[in-house]
């Protein structure tokens, strides 16, 4: 669909769905923790922003909801309670060493390839103007998963999952207009009692293994048994 | 009436060297306006903004001096870093579209002449065989290596929107689509604004106001130039800012860029880019507030990201864009 016939409010939820997919970039790029969760609530706030754009130029109402639900969801309670954890856990301050930062770009670039050739065929079935941002919902969704990846910490890879949660609702507020309320209500409350249980389980991992790296949580060990040499050495 | 008639061709002509002269004589205007809004930014006493032109007059105006084992090269360079800088200009529009000078080249050939400067001066400051010269030349060719790939792909970006490579017919396609939303844009954009901070020594990747040892790029380049040398070199850094920022300015907002070679709409083009020069040089002042000075090692990520958001101005075009 060629954007110059496309109306002014179709090319906002275009450029929208383009800076979502930007945050998703921003999200793999930056390594501090505070900054990552703010890109996060910037990426849901922009999510909200389509999804109500969409519900004005289709004519949904019921997506004003979902994307009321998502603003207070995705961008104010979950990057809160993300927040509130990592002051309580003291690692506000933290910056994850990445490496390869240029590969994993380049990586995400690939993926935005291959999820456009993927959503290609979808994308020539469906009609409307949304139809072209499949292909970046499947990426945002994929680029979620990088994430998770590439990172160590286990709050990076919380936001990870959280970010794959966005692209599925972008992939379903662009193909089909949204999902069925009680879908979507039940998939909002799954994530933020899902923020509050990782919430836990950070505690949890803080108190068993004293640190936050999750590739720590392979080892095996006795619960009586001392700890190995190498672990308290290995821990900065 | 004359003034609605469109001129004949050696008008164009001459308009093309008037518009290239105004690069020129306008470029430290521009970089005087920067250097006072910077200074009352920073709660300094500010320069007039006539004060590059009282340097570069100074400069002229003083004996160079050689050193004993410098080169043809060496005193060849200011010349041709000028000449280059000048010609490069002379392919972007300013205040016109479809002048012969841009019609006779592309941003093809307009990033060919500034990586011959470029080139050039790497060149004159490995000759001079001083460490900060060498030093300055290897540092300036790495951005160089990474920076150029990002122009070309925001160039690219553009130009398969307006299926053209030459920046006049691609600055007329965006003014006669009107005012489109396009996210290929806006990535292009920022990508080269991105760029065009490195390319022209620009704060967060080099000082141009700073002689420390360290973190000098440019300066380190021209240390062992003076007198009328120092001045062509200066002025043409001057120049080559201000084709990147008309560069922004008028290939992602062409409006007010005058179409017609009547003098109504050349005035309305003057006052256009005049006013949008302002706003972007001011814009510039904040960016160059707000960053630190980045270490030499964190200009790869830098051009990195500035990369990705060119490469992801493309890949929007194709999938938002054209739709498959």
């Amino acid at each position: 669909m060629d954007l110059l016939k496309l109306g002014l409010y179709e090319q906002a939820i275009l450029m929208f769905a383009a800076v979502v997919l930007f945050t998703s970039f921003a999200m793999l790029a930056q390594a501090r923790i505070v900054p990552l969760i703010h890109i996060f609530a910037w990426q849901g706030a922009l999510l909200a922003i389509t999804a109500a754009l969409v519900a004005y130029v289709t004519n949904h109402p019921h997506l004003y909801f979902s994307a009321a639900l998502t603003l207070v969801l995705k961008a104010l309670l979950i990057p809160w309670l993300l927040h509130r954890l990592t002051v309580r856990l003291n690692i506000h301050r933290d910056i994850e060493v990445l490496r390869f930062p240029s590969l994993i770009m380049l990586g995400g670039a690939v993926l935005v390839v291959f999820s456009y050739s993927v959503a290609l065929p979808i994308a020539h079935l469906a009609s409307g103007t949304t139809r072209n941002t499949i292909a970046i919902s499947q990426a945002v969704v994929l680029l979620g998963m990088l994430l998770m990846i590439t990172r160590k910490k286990a709050i990076a890879q919380v936001i990870g999952f959280m970010s794959i949660e966005n692209g599925l609702f972008f992939a379903a507020v662009s193909a089909t207009y949204g999902m069925p309320m009680v879908v979507e209500l039940g998939i909002a409350f799954d994530v933020l009692v899902a923020a509050v249980l990782f919430g836990v389980f950070f505690f949890q991992m803080r108190d068993s293994i004293d640190s936050f790296d999750v590739d720590r949580l392979n080892r095996l060990r006795e619960v009586d048994e001392p700890p190995l040499p190498d672990v308290t050495e290995k821990e900065t | 009436m004359i003034e609605s008639l469109p001129l004949p061709i050696d008008a164009a002509w001459l308009l093309a060297v008037v518009q290239t002269l105004l690069f020129v004589f306008v470029a430290p205007l521009l970089s005087g306006w920067i250097k006072r809004i910077k200074c009352h930014m920073q709660n300094r006493a500010a320069p007039s903004v006539f004060q590059p032109y009282r340097d570069l007059a100074k400069l002229l105006r003083k004996h160079t001096v050689l050193a004993e084992n410098a080169s043809w090269l060496f005193r060849f360079t200011p010349y041709l870093v000028f000449a280059a800088t000048i010609l490069a200009a002379a392919v972007v529009p300013l205040i016109a579209l479809q002048l012969p000078t841009a019609q006779i080249a592309d941003v093809i050939v307009l990033v060919g002449f500034l990586a011959l400067a470029r080139f050039f001066l790497a060149l004159a400051g490995l000759d001079i065989g001083t460490a900060f010269g060498g030093m300055g030349a290897s540092r300036e060719m790495m951005i160089g290596a990474l920076a150029e790939p990002v122009l070309m792909m925001t160039a690219f970006t553009v130009s398969m929107s307006a299926a053209t490579t030459n920046l006049s017919e691609a600055m007329g396609y965006t003014l006669s689509s009107g005012l489109v939303l396009r996210p290929s844009f806006l990535f292009a954009a920022l990508g080269l604004m991105l760029v065009a901070v490195a390319e022209t020594g620009r704060v967060p990747v080099d000082n141009p106001a700073t002689h420390l040892e360290l973190t000098m790029v440019h300066e380190a380049m021209i240390l062992e130039y003076t007198g009328r040398h120092l001045a062509l070199i200066e002025w043409a850094s001057k120049i080559k800012l201000m084709v990147y920022l008309v560069l922004i300015a008028n290939l992602f907002l062409p409006w007010g860029i005058a179409t017609e070679l009547t003098l109504a709409e050349l005035g309305k083009g003057t006052v256009a880019i005049a006013g949008k020069l302002i706003l972007l040089g001011m814009a510039l002042v904040v960016w160059e507030t707000v960053m630190a000075k980045m270490r030499i090692f964190r200009v790869p990520p830098y051009l990195g990201f500035a990369f990705l958001l060119s490469l992801l101005g493309m890949l929007t075009h194709v999938v938002l864009e054209t739709g498959g």
